[in-house]
This record gives C-alpha cells, sequence and structure tokens, in this order.
C-alpha cells in the first residue's frame, strides 16, 4: 500500500501558540489512520491544515503526489479529500433530501449544469445512502430539527454522497450515545470496506480508535508523540504519560 | 387540471385585466409590480443566500441613469440633452423612443448584471451586518456620485423625452412593461428555485463554511445569483425611468430609504426564503402605503415604523414562515416510512 496523505515536517504557529511543530505523518491509501492526543494537542489544526483552512508556516502536505499545502479549502474538496466538523455543521434549514442532493461531487459539476435538477439516481443514491445511516425515514423533516446524534450521522451520509477518496473525521463519535457509537463503526468500517474510502479520524474514544485504526499518531503539545499499530500505541508509555500527565 | 394550476391562470388572468378593469388605479398597479419585482430579487440574495443586501437600490438607480442614457444617446448627444433640458426642445421620433425604450431597459439589465459581478466580487468576502452596511455605502455612493457628473445632469437629474401618443395609454403601456418583467421574472424563479443551483445557495445560507468545505463553487454561485437579481432590478429601472419622464439622483434614482429599505420590509412582511412571500409582502405592504399615505398622511411614517415593529417583533419568519411553523405538512415536512410513500404512490 502507498501513502495517499503525505504530511512532511508541517509547523503552524498562533501567535505564541506552537500549534503544530514538524509533524510528518503519512496516510496509507485504503486503509483506517487514527490520530489522537489529549485535548489541545494540535490534532484539529492538523486537519485544518491539511484541507487547506489556514496556510501552513512551513513543510509540505501533498494528497495523491500533489501539493496541496497552497490550495483553498473549496479546490481541496473538489480533489475528493473532504472533512467532517467537531461540531457538526449541515444545513439547517433545508430537509435531510436537500442536504444529501447539495453534497453531490462538485469538481464534475460546471456552472451549466447546476441549472438542472437532480437526476433520479442521485436522488436514489442519496435515500440508499440515508437508509445506510438509518435516517431515511425523516428524509423530509428540517435537518436543523434533528437531533445531535442524527445531525452527525447526516454528516457523515452527506460526505459519503460527495464520493470522496479521503474523509478526515473529527471525533465522529464525539456526543453520540453508546449504543449508537456501535452503529456508527459498523457504518465506518462499511464506508472504508464497501466503498474504498480511506478514513483519517481524530478520536478520544479509545475504545473506538483503537478497535478501528490499524495505524495511530499520537501528538501532544503540537509535536508528533508516537505512532505504531494500536497495540503498540497502548503499551507505549509516553502515550500514556501524556493522557494522564506524568511528571 | 390541479388547483394550482387554476389559481395560477386566475392570477394571470385578473394581471392582464386589471388597467382595462380599473383604468384609475393604473399607476397604483405598475408600482405594485414594481414592488414585486425589486422583493423577489431582494429575496434571491437576501432570503435564499443569506446575504441581506441593502445596496440592491443602487442597481435600480443605475438601470434609470443607463437606460436613459443609452435612449437617449443612440439619437443624441447625451451631455447636450441634459445641458439643454430646460431651455432647448429635444424631439423624438414614435419609432425612436420605443427603441429607446427597449433597447435601453435590455442594456440597462446587462450593465446592472456586469456591474453586480464587479461590485460582488469586492462585497462578498463581507458577512452577515458586513455586507449589508458595505452595500449599502455602495448604493449611497452610487447617487453621490452620479449627481457630480454634469454629463448626467447633476443633481439635477435627467428629463426623459415626452412619450408619443396620450397619456391614457401610455400608463397602460407602463403597467404592462412592469407586470410583463415581473411575471417573467416569476415563472423564472419558480423554475430556478428548483435547481440544483439554488440549493447551493441555500447551503450557502445555512453554513457558507460546511458549503466550502464540500467543495462548492460558493463564490461563482453568489456572484451569478446577484448578477441575475441585477440583471431584472436594473430592467425595472430603466422602466421607470421612461416613466418618470423625469428623474433626479438622491431622491428618485438611489432611494435608499425609501424604496431602497421597502424592498426589505416586503419580503420580512411575506417570509423570507421563499417563492411567494416576497409577493404577498409586496402587496401588503403597498396597500398599507397607500392607504396610510392617503388616508392618514402626516403619520404615515408612524405607521410604517410600526408595521416594521409587528413584523421584527411577532412575525420574524414573515407570513409565510408563521404558516410554515403553524401547519409544516403544508410545505412537505413529514416522517414518512418506507411503505408509506409506496401505498402513497
Amino acid at each position: 500500500m502507498s501513502a495517499i496523505i503525505e504530511v512532511s515536517h508541517v509547523s503552524k504557529s498562533f501567535g505564541g501558540v506552537h500549534a503544530n511543530t514538524d509533524i510528518s505523518l503519512s496516510v496509507e491509501k485504503g486503509g483506517i489512520t487514527g490520530l489522537i492526543g489529549p485535548n489541545g494537542s494540535g490534532k484539529t489544526t492538523l486537519f485544518n491544515s491539511i484541507v487547506g483552512y489556514h496556510p501552513i508556516d512551513s513543510g509540505s502536505i501533498r494528497f495523491e503526489g500533489r501539493e496541496i499545502s497552497r490550495m483553498l479549502v473549496p479546490e481541496i474538496a473538489r480533489l475528493g479529500l473532504l472533512r467532517t466538523f467537531q461540531q457538526t455543521r449541515i444545513y439547517g434549514a433545508m430537509n435531510c433530501m436537500q442536504n444529501m442532493l447539495i453534497s453531490i461531487p462538485h469538481r464534475k459539476m460546471t456552472l451549466w449544469e447546476a441549472f438542472r435538477r437532480n437526476s433520479p439516481e442521485e436522488k436514489e443514491r442519496a435515500e440508499h445512502l440515508l437508509e445506510f445511516v438509518g435516517l431515511y425515514e425523516k428524509r423530509l423533516l428540517q435537518a436543523g430539527s434533528l437531533s445531535f446524534g442524527q445531525q452527525k450521522l447526516l454528516e457523515f451520509a452527506m460526505a459519503m454522497m460527495n464520493e470522496p477518496t479521503v474523509l478526515l473525521l473529527d471525533e465522529p463519535t464525539a456526543g453520540i450515545n453508546p449504543t449508537l457509537i456501535n452503529g456508527l463503526i459498523d457504518r465506518l468500517k462499511r464506508a472504508n470496506s464497501e466503498y474504498g474510502i480511506t478514513l483519517f479520524i481524530i478520536e478520544h474514544n479509545m475504545r473506538v480508535i483503537m478497535n478501528m485504526a490499524e495505524r495511530i499518531y499520537c501528538l501532544a503539545y503540537g509535536k508528533l508523540l508516537a505512532s505504531g499499530t494500536p497495540a503498540e500505541i497502548q503499551d507505549d508509555q509516553r502515550v500514556i504519560d501524556a493522557y494522564l500527565g506524568a511528571h | 387540471m390541479s388547483r394550482n394550476a387554476i389559481l395560477h391562470i386566475v392570477l394571470l388572468a385578473a394581471t392582464i385585466a386589471a388597467p382595462l378593469l380599473f383604468p384609475a388605479y393604473n399607476a397604483f398597479l405598475a408600482t405594485l409590480w414594481l414592488f414585486i419585482i425589486v422583493a423577489l430579487t431582494w429575496d434571491m440574495t437576501g432570503g435564499q443566500m443569506g446575504y441581506n443586501s441593502l445596496g440592491n437600490i443602487f442597481f435600480y438607480g443605475t438601470g434609470m441613469y443607463v437606460g436613459a442614457v443609452i435612449a437617449i444617446g443612440m439619437y443624441f448627444p447625451v451631455g447636450e440633452w441634459t445641458d439643454a433640458a430646460r431651455s432647448e426642445l429635444f424631439l423624438m421620433s414614435p419609432g425612436q423612443y420605443y427603441t429607446g425604450l427597449a433597447v435601453g431597459s435590455l442594456g440597462a439589465g446587462i450593465f446592472c448584471a456586469l456591474a453586480a459581478l464587479i461590485i460582488g466580487a469586492l462585497t462578498f468576502g463581507l458577512r452577515g451586518p458586513y455586507f449589508a452596511i458595505g452595500t449599502l455605502g455602495v448604493a449611497i455612493a452610487g447617487g453621490e456620485i452620479v449627481s457630480n457628473i454634469e454629463w448626467l445632469g447633476g443633481g439635477q437629474g435627467i428629463s426623459m423625452p415626452n412619450p408619443p401618443g396620450d397619456f391614457d395609454s401610455f400608463k397602460v403601456l407602463i403597467y404592462y412593461l412592469f407586470a410583463g418583467l415581473g411575471v417573467v421574472l416569476f415563472i423564472f424563479l419558480r423554475w430556478f428555485y428548483q435547481t440544483r443551483f439554488a440549493a447551493a445557495i441555500n447551503a450557502i445560507r445555512d453554513d457558507e463554511e460546511k458549503a466550502e468545505a464540500m467543495g462548492i463553487h460558493t463564490l461563482r454561485y453568489k456572484l451569478v445569483t446577484w448578477a441575475i437579481a441585477a440583471f431584472f432590478v436594473g430592467i425595472a429601472g430603466s422602466i421607470s425611468a421612461f416613466q418618470l419622464i423625469h428623474f433626479e439622483p438622491l431622491e428618485t434614482a438611489y432611494q435608499t430609504i425609501n424604496l431602497g429599505i421597502f424592498m426589505v420590509v416586503c419580503v420580512l412582511l411575506g417570509g423570507k426564503g421563499t417563492l411567494w412571500g416576497p409577493v404577498i409582502g409586496a402587496v401588503i405592504f403597498h396597500v398599507f402605503k397607500e392607504v396610510t399615505w392617503n388616508y392618514f398622511l402626516g403619520g404615515q411614517w408612524i405607521a410604517l415604523g410600526a408595521l416594521i415593529v409587528v413584523i421584527v417583533v411577532f412575525f420574524q419568519g414573515g407570513l409565510m414562515g408563521f404558516f410554515r411553523r403553524r401547519f409544516p405538512e403544508w410545505f412537505g415536512v413529514r416522517v414518512e416510512t418506507k411503505g408509506a410513500t409506496e401505498t402513497a404512490s
């Protein structure tokens, strides 16, 4: 397997805060990679750097061999590198179907094609994906009226609708009740195995990430602390110290 | 035939028959259509896209001037025309007049659409109240700049050629121009709001950062939407120029505190982000305005202010929003299981 995202020597600081310092990591194509670390260790900053929310201070980020560190958010999204948000974001005043239908891949859609209606195939796919996350019955309800957990599922379905190559998930299970988490893990795994989507996941729930990821990176104080298989990470004393605060 | 289709046909027939049935109300009805046009176009960005522009009146004023300059400039030197407004009489043949009206209005629409692309490229970086104030600045600046250009008549404005034929049939013509433009706009929007384009601007309204993260070409959709709105407002402005015969920059063309605010009030009254809301709002507002202006003169601004307060406090979603909250199923909001759809269809 080859690396689909290559982050090399990336640094980013906000004023005096060094959010990321000289971070290098790679995400394997077709796999599930995890990113963990205590609060404030720079995980979301790294995600934001990868998807183009802010320019990085130094280093390079490559996606499928192409340098993307100077590209804008929508351009990177159209390449097939998509992210979901930690504070779930959906289009609240639109219903679930409309949320799904506007999430079709925009890399192919020209201005003229935008003046058409959605094709029956797109509607079918949207309904199928809503069924996949268990929201089919609520598809005509306003997305803003759904519960937080349901909005998270909707956001995930929208990301699937976009046919990404890589999906960056920022805490996909945060705020979801424990019974639903199992269903979500199952769906994430199926997105990876059935739809071939490479996943790169930030997660605080150790049970979830150890269960899913093939390789895990751990950040602390903006630096890469450790990397390895879930078993290696679990046994790494530095990781335990970072989480529990060693002195 | 569905009830909906019958309703549309009845409304269209009423639109066509109105000036013949109520000739005394021609000017009132023409202005009503102008209100519907500016309300519908304001809602394209304000309601559907979440960009509350206070500068759409810029396109109305610019449409007036561009329409006038084209119509006059096709046959006479514009500078001499505006200079000689009072002293010398230029005469236009009916053929020249109607050609000028048609070409001028179309030209005004195209010019305003291009202007919207340029102004939009500069102002769409602003969000929320900053966009509203930024565009208001554009409209105020527009009026001030134009009133300082002597070639355009300066603060005096421009006197348009006198309409050929008798005045009553001219008023009917103006009514049909506004009504025709309004009907075309309504039919266009009815179709437009079904497209993926409209879904994209709705997404921008609900969460622009999310829309960007999903790869939507946000700036492109914002610019084109505003340009379409400006196109229709520009044409309406040009028709107004011919209707008024004389107009000046600050009170008539770039009338930020009158029509510029009225269009927003119409939409708020009827309901933002809906197709019918701006139409209903424009009708109610215009009737309210005419009644208070005629029977409550002196207190009309107080009545108008009270109306705005009532809308903002009690009907935040406008009339359509009120109905939507009370009867969501009218708007297709419902829980639907798979079995239920199959039996229903």
